[in-house]
Formats: C-alpha cells, sequence, structure tokens
C-alpha cells in the first residue's frame, strides 16, 4: 500500500518544488513512487494539486476519500480539496489565506480561518503560519520547505532523507535558509501539538 | 545515472538522447511542451533542436531530416497532430531512412485543451504503428528504442503518451546517453520522395503489403500480453492499464495493451479463453471496436456499452467503478463529496498582463462587437466578456471574417504573436482579398507564455538562445495588404482607447498591435515600476476599479486596496473616478511579492 499525499496551493507558490522534496527522498531511501501535478493554465493564480503516492507503482493520480496526508500552502485550499481525505487521514497547513479574486470582484463570500480549521478539524490539523516563519528562517519563498518540515512528523520518510532531498532541490546558496525553514517547520509542529492537544502524539 | 524523480516528458527527452536523436522539432503545447524545453535547455552538441512556427513546419522538418538519414523527432500535443495531418498522411508512403518518431501527446479531460481526440486514430489511418505506454518507466523504454523500429520499418513511429504519462513523476532509470552522430546525406530517389500519381500509387500499395510485417513486429516484440487467471477478463491499454493493475481482483485476467496494430489473432485467443470481457482505454473505443471483432461468444463491455465513461480521463476509482458496473467487483464505497461555500479560484491573467488592459479598452470602445478570439493565455479573456469564440489556433480571424461577411457590425478578432504567425497569417490574407470588414488585434507580448515562454519569430532568440532576427508583424500585416496597420501601448488606456476609437470609423480590414513584453517575462528580466497605492481619503468604495479583475486588486472594510502583487502598470489609476489611486513611489524589492 502507498502511503498518498495530497499537496494543494495557489499557482505560483512552490507546490511542485514540495512535491519534488518527497519525491526525491523517496529515491534516496530507494522506495518507489508516483506522482502527479498540475502544467499549464492552472499555474496563472488558479487552485493548483500534486499528488504524491510514497511506495506507490501504479497510476499517479490520489483519488477522493484516500489521501493520508493533505499538505496545504493555504488554508481555503486545504478545505477545498479535504474530500480527498481518507476518515484517518491528517493535514498540515499554513494559515494563511490568499483571497480568491472572485470574491472581490463577484462579492462572494469567504471561510473565515478559525471556520476553515474548525470544518478540518476531524482530521487534527497542523495549523501554521508558514510565512512567517519562512521569514524567520530567511526567505519567503522558503514556505514549501516550512510544511514539510512540519509534515516530517506525519510522514514515512526519515528526516534525514527529506533534508538530503531538499540540499538537492534548492539552489545551493539557500541550503542553509532552507534547513532552518525545516527545522523551524518541524519545530512548530510540535508546539503546535503541545499547544492545543488537538493532535495525537505520532508514534516513530 | 542511477535512479531519479522524474516528469514523465523529462524521462521522455532524456530517452530521445540515449536513442541516438540528431534533429528536434516542434510546436508548444500542453502536455507536450517540456520535451523540447529540458532538450534545448541542455544545449546537446551537434543535435539540433527548434521551435518551428507551427507543427506542419515541424513535421516536414523532421522528415527531411529523416530522409537525410538522421534520427528525427517531432513533438506535439494531439490538436497540433491536426496542423500536421497532411504531411502525417503520406509519410507512411514516403517511409523514412533515419528513425521518426512523432510524439503527439493526448490530454483525455482536456484539462489544457479544446478537444479530447485520441492521436491512435491517426496513426492507423496513416497506417503506421503506434506506441502507447502505460508508465513513465516505459514511456523511457519504448520511446528510447522506437527510433530502431522506425528504421527497421521504414516508417515513422507514432508515440502517445496521455497527460497523466507526460506530467506525472516516478522513479526512473536513466540510460547513457548516445554519442552517435550520423553523417547526414539526402540519397535523391525521386520514386520515394515525389508523390506525383505514377509514383505514389505504388507507395500505397507497399504500405498496405508492410501491414501484416509491422503487425508481426509489434506482436514480437511483446509489447502486447495477456495473463489469464479466470473466466473474465479486463483488457487495458495505456495508462488505464496502470490503473487496472491496481484496481483488478486476483481472479480477473488482465491484457495490457501497449502498441498498435493490435494481432487479431493474439486477441482472439485471449477472449476465447474468457466470457466477459470490460475494456478499459482512454479517448476512443479503438481497442474494444477490434476486441469486438473477435471476441466471438465473449460478452464485450466498455465504452460502447456505457460500462466505462465515454469522454474524459480515467482514474483507479474510474476503473474500480467500471469493475463494479460490469459485475466484476463489488461496487466502491460512495466518496466523500467537496465542501460548500468554498469560493473558486480560477485560473486569472496575471496582476499586470497586458491582455487584461487591453480588453478593457476594447470592451470600452466596442459595446456591441462580437470578439473571436484564440489560443493563448488570452483565453482567459472570456472572463472579461472579450472571447466569444475559440475553436483552434488561428481561428480568430477566419471565423472573424466569416462573420463579419454575414453578420456585419463590429467584428474586433484577437490573436496572440505566436498563434498569428502559426496560422494567422493566412487568415488575414484571405480577409483582405475577401474584403471583410474587420478589426484584427495582435496581443503581441513577444513569446509563447502560456506553455512557458517558449521563444518564436518575435522574441529575438531561437530555442537554443542563439540570437535571431524578430519578425515585424507591423511589416507582415502591411505585405498581406493591410493598408492601416497601428501599434499601441495597452499599459496606455487613453491612447490605446484613442487608436480603437480611429479604428472603428475606418473600413476594411484594420490591424492593431497591442505591444507590451509579458509580466512575467519582465519581472524575469528584472523590470521593476512603482506600485500603485489607494488614497483611503479618496476612495469612495465604488468598486470601479474591482471590475478590472485583477488579482492585486482587494476590498476591505469598503474600500478598495492594492495589495504587493502590484506590477505598476497604472491601468486601475486611469479606471478610478475619483482619481484615488496613485503611485506609491519606490519600485517593489526584488521578489518581494507574495
Amino acid at each position: 500500500m502507498s502511503f498518498d499525499v495530497m499537496i494543494v496551493g495557489v499557482g505560483g507558490q512552490g507546490t511542485i518544488l514540495a512535491s519534488n522534496i518527497l519525491g526525491m527522498a523517496c529515491v534516496e531511501e530507494g522506495r518507489p513512487v508516483r506522482g502527479a501535478e498540475t502544467h499549464g493554465m492552472a499555474q496563472r493564480g488558479g487552485s493548483v494539486e500534486c499528488s504524491v503516492r510514497i511506495d506507490g507503482e501504479f497510476g499517479p493520480l490520489v483519488d477522493p476519500g484516500t489521501a493520508d496526508l493533505l499538505l496545504s500552502f493555504d488554508l481555503l485550499e486545504a478545505l477545498r480539496y479535504r474530500h480527498f481525505l481518507r476518515p484517518s487521514a491528517r493535514v498540515v497547513t499554513n494559515t494563511a489565506i490568499i483571497t480568491p479574486t472572485p470574491v472581490f470582484t463577484q462579492e462572494l463570500s469567504l471561510p473565515s480561518p478559525g471556520e476553515c480549521l474548525e470544518r478540518l478539524a476531524p482530521f487534527g490539523p497542523i495549523a501554521l503560519d508558514a510565512g512567517a516563519l519562512a521569514r524567520e528562517a530567511g526567505s519567503e519563498l522558503a514556505l514549501n520547505v516550512v510544511l514539510i518540515g512540519a509534515a516530517s512528523h506525519l510522514l514515512p520518510l526519515a528526516p534525514e532523507s527529506l533534508l538530503a532531498a531538499i540540499e538537492r532541490s534548492v539552489p545551493p546558496k539557500t541550503v542553509g535558509v532552507n534547513r532552518r525553514a525545516f527545522a523551524l517547520g518541524r519545530e512548530a509542529a510540535v508546539r503546535n501539538r503541545q499547544g492545543d492537544g488537538v493532535v495525537p502524539p505520532k508514534s516513530s | 545515472m542511477g535512479r531519479q524523480y522524474l516528469l514523465g516528458n523529462e524521462a521522455i527527452a532524456h530517452a530521445a538522447l540515449e536513442g541516438g536523436v540528431g534533429f528536434v522539432a516542434g510546436y508548444p503545447g500542453t502536455p507536450s511542451s517540456e520535451v523540447i524545453d529540458l532538450l534545448r535547455a541542455a544545449r546537446p552538441e551537434g543535435i539540433h533542436v527548434e521551435w518551428s512556427t507551427n507543427e506542419k513546419v515541424a513535421f516536414e522538418n523532421a522528415l527531411g531530416a529523416a530522409w537525410c538519414g538522421v534520427r528525427a523527432l517531432f513533438t506535439t500535443k494531439h490538436v497540433g497532430l491536426n496542423v500536421a495531418a497532411d504531411p502525417l498522411m503520406t509519410s507512411g508512403y514516403t517511409g523514412v531512412t533515419g528513425g521518426l518518431v512523432i510524439l503527439s501527446a493526448d490530454d483525455p479531460f482536456a484539462h489544457s485543451s479544446q478537444n479530447e481526440q485520441d492521436s491512435r486514430l491517426y496513426a492507423a489511418m496513416a497506417g503506421l504503428p503506434c506506441l502507447d505506454p502505460t508508465t513513465i518507466g516505459e514511456a523511457h523504454a519504448m520511446l528510447r528504442d522506437a527510433f530502431a523500429l522506425s528504421e527497421e520499418l521504414g516508417l515513422p513511429v507514432l508515440f502517445r503518451p496521455t497527460t497523466r504519462i507526460c506530467h506525472s513523476k516516478a522513479d526512473v532509470e536513466l540510460g547513457r546517453v548516445s554519442g552517435e552522430r550520423r553523417a547526414a546525406a539526402f540519397a535523391r530517389d525521386p520514386r520515394q520522395y515525389v508523390v506525383i500519381p505514377a509514383h505514389t500509387r505504388v507507395l500505397h500499395r507497399r504500405l498496405n503489403e508492410k501491414q501484416p510485417l509491422v503487425r508481426e513486429r509489434i506482436l514480437n516484440l511483446g509489447f502486447n500480453e495477456g495473463e489469464c487467471r479466470g473466466r473474465r477478463a479486463v483488457i487495458a491499454s495505456g495508462i488505464a492499464a496502470s490503473y487496472a493493475r491496481e484496481t483488478l481482483p486476483g481472479e480477473i485476467s488482465l491484457f495490457t495493451v501497449r502498441a498498435y496494430p493490435l494481432d487479431p489473432e493474439q486477441l482472439r485467443s485471449f477472449c476465447h479463453g474468457h466470457d466477459e470481457v470490460l475494456v478499459v482505454e482512454e479517448g476512443a473505443p479503438v481497442v474494444e471496436e477490434q476486441v469486438r471483432q473477435v471476441a466471438g461468444s465473449a460478452a464485450v463491455y466498455g465504452k460502447l456499452t456505457g460500462h466505462v465513461p465515454a469522454e474524459g480521463e480515467l482514474s483507479s476509482s474510474a476503473v474500480r467503478a467500471a469493475l463494479a458496473k460490469a459485475g466484476f467487483a463489488e461496487p466502491p464505497a460512495a466518496p466523500p463529496t467537496p465542501e460548500d461555500g468554498i469560493p473558486p479560484r480560477p485560473p486569472i491573467l496575471c496582476a499586470g498582463c497586458p491582455h487584461r488592459a487591453f480588453f478593457f479598452a476594447m470592451k470600452r470602445v466596442f459595446r456591441d462587437g462580437v470578439f473571436p478570439s484564440d489560443i493563448g493565455c488570452y483565453t482567459l479573456g472570456l472572463q472579461l466578456g472579450a472571447v466569444d469564440t475559440t475553436i483552434c489556433m488561428g481561428a480568430s480571424v477566419t471565423v472573424g471574417s466569416g462573420i463579419a461577411q454575414t453578420a456585419g457590425g463590429d467584428v474586433v478578432a484577437t490573436i496572440g504573436d505566436s498563434t498569428f504567425l502559426h496560422s494567422g497569417i493566412q487568415g488575414l490574407i484571405n480577409a483582405v482579398h475577401n474584403g471583410a470588414e474587420m478589426i484584427l488585434v495582435i496581443l503581441d507580448n513577444r513569446t509563447t507564455a502560456m506553455t512557458g515562454h517558449q521563444p518564436n519569430p518575435t522574441t529575438g532568440t531561437t530555442a537554443t538562445g542563439e540570437p535571431a532576427p524578430r519578425v515585424s508583424l507591423d511589416a507582415i500585416c502591411r505585405a498581406c495588404g493591410v493598408s492601416w496597420v497601428e501599434t499601441v501601448d495597452p499599459y496606455d488606456m487613453t491612447g490605446t482607447v484613442a487608436t480603437l476609437r480611429d479604428a472603428k470609423g475606418r473600413r476594411g480590414v484594420r490591424v492593431v498591435i497591442a505591444k507590451k513584453p509579458c509580466v512575467i517575462n519582465e519581472r524575469r528580466a528584472k523590470v521593476s515600476r512603482p506600485r500603485f497605492a489607494v488614497d483611503p481619503d479618496a476612495c469612495s468604495g465604488c468598486r470601479a476599479c474591482l471590475r478590472f479583475g485583477c488579482p492585486a486588486l482587494a476590498f476591505e472594510d469598503g474600500q478598495a486596496l492594492v495589495t504587493d502583487l502590484c506590477s505598476g502598470c497604472g491601468v486601475c489609476a486611469s479606471l478610478c473616478p475619483q482619481g484615488a489611486i496613485a503611485r506609491a513611489g519606490r519600485p517593489p524589492a526584488e521578489g518581494g511579492a507574495t
């Protein structure tokens, strides 16, 4: 059985790099992996999704109701893809929401961050301000690595493999920033776990 | 090389190098574009890589190279094969000496396409073998070996990956890049290469006579194979076979199809061992139709019986549903449904996109106009009410002149620079020649933006970065016989509106070139303009600016707001009735957008 991850966000946020890191970490551990991603026009600020099937040997797609982990770069997008999760799945999400332009142009209502988190509650969300942690690490662009750090507690991959994959996928000048981003995300997830008690401890 | 986590198109591009390709040509189109993008970035020595002006041009270039004995690769998306269909249909007659692989990437579900056509039908119509890999690993190995197969048969080979092969990823073991560089030479042989009737009748007979050999070769290569496990079977092709492998109950047999033409005897003997057969494939019922011819007493289920969806793409859950419908498996539990009340987040034109600015001016001048358009980022102008028709590349000007010649009124057609050079020019000549009353607008952003900013003849560089002359769109239009050609800066709302008003009052075919580089390319080139901001004391909250639809405009606490996505185009400032939007001063910090 594969461990199926959905990575979702807004076009341009770096979801594809995040999926590459997970895929490369699988290769690092000598495990098969499959993935799929959105290319082309959807990148123009649209909602984007990537899948990574760790130990996957068949097709690249994750079907609704079957994902083990949702890694979301935007809290609203976490809610949009909620139905991909199986009941035992977990969610790691950024707390920021980029307001979709139709909210302004068509005067649509937007669920509040609190409401989004409430609707994700059955999946014990680890929610963190990944942008702030990325800036603390040294660059806003490290947002994806912060989220991977936070998800590292839940992924069936060794942190060392993830770090090795990160080092191979980011520009050499930014390795330090990204190592810090990974550590900050990883720590924030632990704090999150202790803070609200929503998240059961993971045996590892 | 070791194992790597690669995009299907990356594995395919590398396979071409392993297979000894010497010439590569194509036109960008999702999901095929990355193959040439990766090859041109690698700049392999002694291999010609080009973005051609359209698919017919690319195909014929590749054919010429293959006639010189070089291994050649032509890449296109499925609908591009329509453009190249003319030479394709005769390429089996002439055959090739160097291996020629036609990569035509199909897009079931039309993720980024105007239709869901199936390239396998083209291969059958042209009498060519067709490869349909079921995984990225197979795509890699099959494309690498396709050049040799093409040479052995003396025929081009059609290679048909789908979106979920091209744009999915897997761990792949790459091989060694071939160091072979062939000496190219054209061997004159008019009976082979000049398809006058006397020659082509002979060539057609030879192509038909070759078909049993093609079938036998596909059979012997073992691409298509069955495994019998019970009295019921699934026959699956391409990526659908991967979904079948994941979902198939243990007692159901599986026949995997990876190449065509199918051998009827092989299919017949497989079907005869079963009582019921379910055919699972994306695209047209190509395999299913052939199974029906040989199935004998076995019941056949598939698209034609409604067991498999006739449109869209498949997935493991779709195959599971088909298995249940055929009675091969228990019905799966209903999947969870999407959450309600989530505002949509469709792809939209970027902040500062010159297309949006132009469309806004166009809508202001031509309130009752008809707006035929074309294929590119600007098709998103649909959201602004600025796109009334889109059918295929180059059809803005031709559909436009057809409407103008019949319904009349203000017809304002929009087309991108790359699309105009692809297949818009002939339509423009036709409109002038036949006296259409219309305006053609070339949205000239100096690149092929939607598919990933590939250079084109307006860019000034070739695919591999060599300097190339920039064609003059103005001179082309004048040479087509258009006497009134004006160039505008779409960020200059006042000037653009004035030029369009002028155009509206004139007769004949008029051309407006809305020239501004793509904002993404400008950002990459580190062009920075000061951002704009809303003066809260002046903003009345009228929301006029929001109708512009720019993603950098927000609305909070009853007032408009310019966010840090702003690229400084300034068009919103000219739209505000209160004059409340103005330059904020300093340019944004580098990479500061969030």
